[in-house]
């Protein structure tokens, strides 16, 4: 990141005009305006422009902006929204994003200024100074923010939406006499299909009642994100790092506090009574070890996994919609804009599937965390290269 | 690895943390509960109606045996029914044949006895008649040949002569 450091913040507004550009997806006038655009500014170099716009996107934002542009006289629009920004910072703080003026201006409050600097916000003096340390990282402090981002509004947004759509599916159960209608008949297949293909052949049919209201939680909170990671308007929930840790760390606390007496055996005397206890104290010093890490390393890789993928696909796709305007001819920019279209339709996939392997694993953890064994049977059945 | 904790914000951490939660309680209570309690219900029923269904196509199956039996119980009877029947015609015909000729033959003997009878009668009339007949022209012949003197006289004579010669 440190390598965009230096770009100014005229740069930021033109990431901005592109981005509206792409979010618009005109991509017939896209050409000719870039073209000329492009030749009388300072003559940035437009790839390292598009790495910093792609590396903007992936960020959360304090304002919803749908799309920018730039005016005649060199002055940029933006629409979109400000969102609240909370900080705190010696006491509660709160202020509209718009003071930042996209990053523009320095926000006074209280007689503290507040610099928004890629995404971030730091405490600066009146004239906004940001100093740097020698791997070139600000040094400013950051106080905690807790703003209602964009990421935070479309969780709100996802989480209302997902109300709204499943209390009116259980109201139309309730209406028609046990058959849904409209959107539940095509919600109910899921459900039913997290409920018989993911739940009960993971958990087992006497426990997986209990862990079924989070694994659809789960699967159409993610779903549904990525699904809004597709539109133009640059969210990328899911492929936040914060979003996953959160979810990570909830399927971790269910499993291990739903997990039975057979599971922390497993976990702290994995070979059982299958040889004497002075014969299992070599191999527990490397064992158990192994055992307490890979209770960690579970949901550590339903994080990455969830992140990595969304990110990549993001990164992927708009960079092939950058390249339409590196190519700038009418042979690469029409291929570049066919593969963006193809990637696209793989992500929609992508979205899904990503979904399905996390309530998938999380239900296959929990099912490890409640099953308890008819004992005296070896542990070659535990699937330790589920961890994958 | 860097990269990702400058990446991790603690509010959005928060934020998340917060949101899901009150999302997994108010779906759990409001969407989830009823929602998999309808198609457990669903279920249910289906698989009571197909039950249900088993039950009556059994029910059904015995009927149709009882009813198989029924029918095979009324052709059987149906046919002894017949056959005892046509045995029963049978024998009247060869009854009524046999006490025909009985009778027949009773008759013709009546019939025989009362032309024998009638043929005697007739026979013992015309007998009669024949004598009476022969009476009246032995008279008529004996008036016709005493006419006259000389036939008088000669018959006389010839019964003479006859007696005479008796």
């Amino acid at each position: 990141m440190h390598r965009f450091l230096k770009t100014d913040i005229l740069s930021t507004m033109r990431m901005r005009f592109l981005k509206g550009i792409i979010a618009t997806l005109v991509l017939f006038f896209v050409q000719g305006v870039f073209a000329k655009e492009d030749s009388h500014e300072e003559g940035k170099d437009l790839k390292t422009e598009i790495k910093e716009y792609i590396q903007h996107h992936l960020q959360d934002a304090h304002d919803f902006s749908l799309f920018s542009y730039t005016k005649e006289n060199g002055e940029h629009k933006y629409i979109g929204f400000p969102l609240p920004v909370i900080l705190w910072d010696n006491g509660l703080k709160v202020f509209s994003s718009s003071k930042f003026h996209h990053g523009e201006t320095l926000a006074e409050i209280d007689g503290n200024y507040y610099k928004l600097y890629h995404s971030k916000i730091y405490k600066t003096d009146a004239s906004g100074t940001i100093n740097y340390d020698e791997e070139h990282h600000p040094t400013n402090v950051k106080p905690l923010d807790f703003s209602i981002t964009k990421n935070v509004v479309m969780i709100m947004v996802t989480g209302l939406l997902m109300l709204w759509l499943f209390t009116s599916l259980a109201r139309s159960y309730a209406k028609n006499n046990g058959i849904p209608t409209g959107a539940g008949r095509f919600f109910e297949p899921i459900v039913l299909y997290i409920r018989d293909d993911i739940a009960r052949p993971n958990i087992g049919e006497k426990r997986y009642k209990k862990y079924m209201p989070f694994l659809l939680t789960i699967f159409f909170f993610i779903w549904f994100l990525n699904m809004f990671g597709m539109t133009p308007l640059g969210i990328n929930v899911t492929g936040n790092i914060a979003i996953t840790f959160a979810l990570a760390l909830m399927v971790f606390l269910i499993t291990n506090f739903t997990g039975t007496k057979d599971y922390w055996m497993h976990q702290f005397n994995p070979l059982g009574d299958s040889m004497p206890w002075y014969a299992k104290i070599p191999l527990y010093i490397i064992l158990v070890p192994i055992e307490i890490l890979g209770l960690f390393i579970k949901p550590f890789s339903l994080l990455i996994r969830l992140y990595a993928n969304m990110q990549a696909g993001h990164i992927v796709l708009m960079s092939l919609i950058g390249l339409m305007f590196i190519f700038k001819s009418w042979i690469g920019s029409p291929l570049s804009f066919g593969l963006a279209f193809a990637i696209s339709l793989i992500e929609v996939l992508v979205a899904l599937l990503q979904a399905y392997i996390f309530t998938m694993l999380s239900a296959l953890y929990f099912g490890f965390a409640s099953e308890e064994h008819e004992h005296d049977h070896g542990h070659d059945d535990e699937p330790e290269l589920a961890h994958l | 690895m860097e990269k990702l904790l400058n990446e991790f914000s603690l509010g959005l951490f928060v934020w998340q943390t917060l949101l899901f939660g009150l999302l997994l309680f108010l779906l759990w209570k409001f969407a989830w509960k009823p929602i998999l309690k309808a198609v457990n219900d669903r279920e249910e029923g289906i698989k009571n109606a197909l039950d249900a269904a088993e039950e009556a196509k059994k029910e059904m199956q015995n009927v149709t045996a009882d009813s198989e039996k029924l029918l095979k119980e009324a052709r059987a009877e149906r046919e002894a029914m017949l056959k005892e029947a046509r045995e029963i015609k049978e024998k009247m015909i060869s009854d009524a044949k046999e006490q025909a000729q009985v009778e027949g033959d009773k008759m013709i003997q009546k019939a025989q006895a009362t032309i024998e009878s009638e043929k005697k009668a007739a026979v013992a009339d015309i007998k009669s008649q024949v004598a009476n007949l022969s009476i009246d022209i032995a008279e008529k012949v004996i008036k016709g040949e005493l006419s006259d003197k000389k036939k008088q006289q000669k018959l006389v004579e010839n019964l003479l002569d006859d007696a005479k010669l008796n």
